[in-house]
């Protein structure tokens, strides 16, 4: 089921899209911040756009609101085509890493800003004010400076402030990161409850894989400007659509090898250290293919009966990470280097020893030599 | 509480040593305008010490001396009117230079802070010489322009460092709730950078106020500002009014940037 990509879904995403990215390009002189990005964003859903520094998700986020403008392409959000708008006339609310409040004004003015320019009549905007205040969780601040609140208080202002003015999208740049551990993952859960109460569509930009998979309904993975994959939390983490997405989301382990045998939906595999292996495969792998395994750190069994049908390799742990509940195993499997990330039951192995490692052909992705997965 | 830190005697005497010279170095700075504000409540006919006696009497006479209210009011005038083109003028240029990208900004930038670094008097007789190929005669408009020319490089310095202090995204969250440039500007932009407004006009007129070399080139026929009207009485003797000139000019100079200091302070103070 996480394979599916079935037309009747198509079709009902059609009618119902907030924001959609045709072709868009962004260049700064040389350097191609965004290339010919395709991405349809549904009404309602929170949408991750994942990726490092540099990857293009900012640019892309900038570009819906207005502050930068695409070099080729077009941005159409509620059915409109946005390209030629000024960030004014759109609209759409902005929250930003460092908050943003407007120092001088108090909270209240901070979150009627957007509505004066709506043209909402004086009582409504005190109503509204309340409303919006109450929904952050933070009544009763409306006379307090923007200084005179912590960090998650004001970043809860600053997500009242955009939402109050009932955007047709919301856009969070990197909201989190500019708090600490603790509440950042205590905002991450609130921010999660509030865009389902309001049922607003919201792009969120992070490179913390993290938060992506936590709040996220769909996450686009980018590097270089390109999208890597497009899909829900569980789909881009379980089946990596290229190498990349792999090694940047959660550990996982690569191992490359020859197909010698392929076919009934599986394949038996010689990796490069001579061991055999079966992973699932695609009916269209043949044998001869060159091949990227990739299975989870969190999928290798350490030091365990192996269940029918498993892979089995040999191994000895180079280094042992105890972290109470679990632990991270660096593991030399007769030349390759392997991540474990197991749940303790009964013994931790130390640096040395010889452990037998096992994982399922069910838990290997396939990539081909153009590092992206066969399919 | 700091545990105490072992002092070597050097160390001590090291101190003590700091301690003087920095007594010194005030006392140094501070002397001849401890001496002016002084000497401008002797009773004494010269301009010196010794002290024969308190008396207001040399503010009294500076007060009936019509050259010496003329030029006070003269050099007034021209520096609130400087003061109030340079800011605007410099204000607008600030941001041009840290907000806007355009052909030649780094030229613009070098050039625009060019008269602050030349010597005033090469610039004074620079501007003279254009007036004079030109063919205009010095004027009052010559005077306040040359103020305006010396003055504009410190309202853009000191406008640019506080814009660059001030985070674009407040910009940007003004332009995504729906205020367009105007708006954002009058909303955000100007309050935030109120206080170095303030420090730049109080800047502009006291460089204008205090001004003597360029203006001594640059004032029409028969006109004086207070400095060249002082360097004018100068000429003739010391005479205690001049004291008691200085020490309203001082009152003047030194009590507007701190008056000035103090507003920044109130307005930033509300925000920090």
């Amino acid at each position: 089921m996480l394979f599916i990509h079935s037309s009747s879904s198509e079709v009902l995403r059609m009618t119902d899209i907030a924001v959609d990215l045709k072709g868009v390009t962004l260049t700064y002189g040389a350097f191609v911040a965004v290339k010919d990005v395709d991405l349809k964003i549904d009404k309602g859903s929170f949408v991750t756009l994942l990726g490092p520094s540099g990857c293009g998700k900012t640019t892309i986020l900038r570009s819906i609101a207005g502050l930068v403008t695409p070099t080729s392409g077009e941005i159409v959000v509620a059915g409109r085509l946005i390209n030629d708008v000024p960030i004014y006339k759109r609209n759409i609310g902005l929250v930003f890493q460092n908050y943003a409040l407007f120092p001088h004004k108090t909270v209240a003015d901070n979150i009627a800003f957007g509505l004066k320019y709506r043209d909402v009549p004086k009582a409504d905007i005190e109503r509204k004010v309340k409303r919006a205040l109450d929904m952050v969780r933070l009544p009763g601040v409306e006379k307090k400076l923007p200084s005179q609140l912590s960090g998650g208080q004001q970043q809860r202002i600053a997500l009242a402030r955009a939402i109050v003015i009932e955007p047709d999208v919301l856009l969070l740049d990197e909201p989190l990161s500019a708090l600490d551990a603790h509440l950042r993952e205590e905002m991450r859960t609130e921010l999660k409850i509030i865009q389902r109460e309001v049922g607003i569509t919201t792009i969120f930009v992070t490179h913390d894989q993290e938060e992506a998979l936590a709040m996220s309904d769909r996450i686009v993975v980018m590097n270089h400007g390109l999208i890597e994959q497009n899909g829900t939390p569980e789909d881009v983490y379980r089946t990596p659509a290229t190498k990349f997405v792999a090694s940047f989301l959660g550990q996982s382990n690569l191992m490359t090898g020859t197909v010698v045998q392929a076919g009934n939906g599986s394949a038996r595999i010689t990796l490069d250290n001579g061991a055999s292996i079966e992973a699932k495969a695609p009916a269209s792998l043949k044998a001869g293919s060159k091949v990227t395994v990739i299975v989870r750190a969190q999928r290798l069994e350490v030091g365990k009966k192996a269940a029918n049908g498993a892979n089995k390799l040999k191994g000895r742990i180079a280094a042992t990470s105890y972290l109470g509940g679990t632990a991270i195993y660096a593991i030399d499997a007769e030349g390759m280097k392997l991540q474990a990330n197991t749940i303790i039951d009964d013994q931790v192995f130390r640096e040395g020893e010889a452990v037998d490692i096992a994982f399922a052909p069910s838990d290997c992705v396939l990539l081909g030599e153009d590092d992206r997965r066969l399919v | 509480m700091q545990p105490r830190q072992a002092e070597d005697a050097s160390g001590v005497w090291g101190w003590r040593a700091v301690k003087i010279v920095t007594i010194l170095v005030y006392i140094f700075m501070f002397a001849p305008i401890l001496v002016t504000v002084i000497l401008s409540f002797n009773a004494s006919m010269f301009g010196g010490f010794p002290m024969t006696g308190v008396s207001l009497q040399w503010y009294g006479k500076l007060f009936q001396n019509e050259a010496v209210l003329r030029a006070f009011k003269t050099s007034i005038w021209i520096a609130l009117l400087t003061a109030a083109v340079c800011t605007v003028i410099g204000v607008m240029a600030a941001i041009a230079l840290t907000r806007h990208e355009f052909r030649g900004k780094q030229w613009m930038n070098t050039l625009v802070i060019l008269p602050a670094l030349v010597p005033e008097t090469i610039l004074g007789v620079g501007l003279l010489l254009l007036m004079k190929w030109a063919n205009q005669p010095r004027s009052y408009l010559l005077l306040v322009l040359g103020h305006i020319m010396l003055a504009l490089p410190f309202v853009v310095l000191v406008v640019q460092a506080r814009l660059i202090g001030i985070k674009r995204v407040y910009e940007e969250a003004a332009l995504s709730l729906g205020a367009n440039r105007f708006n954002t500007f009058r909303e955000v932009t100007l309050p935030l950078l109120m206080p170095a407004i303030v420090a730049a006009v109080l800047l502009v007129f006291t460089i204008s106020f205090d001004n003597i070399t360029a203006s001594l080139f640059w004032r029409p026929p028969g006109v004086e500002t207070m400095p060249t009207q002082i360097l004018a009485m100068l000429k003739i003797s010391i005479s205690p009014e001049i004291n008691a000139l200085g020490t309203l000019m001082i009152v003047i100079t030194v009590g507007l940037p701190l008056l000035g200091g103090a507003i920044a302070r109130i307005l930033s103070g509300n925000r920090q």
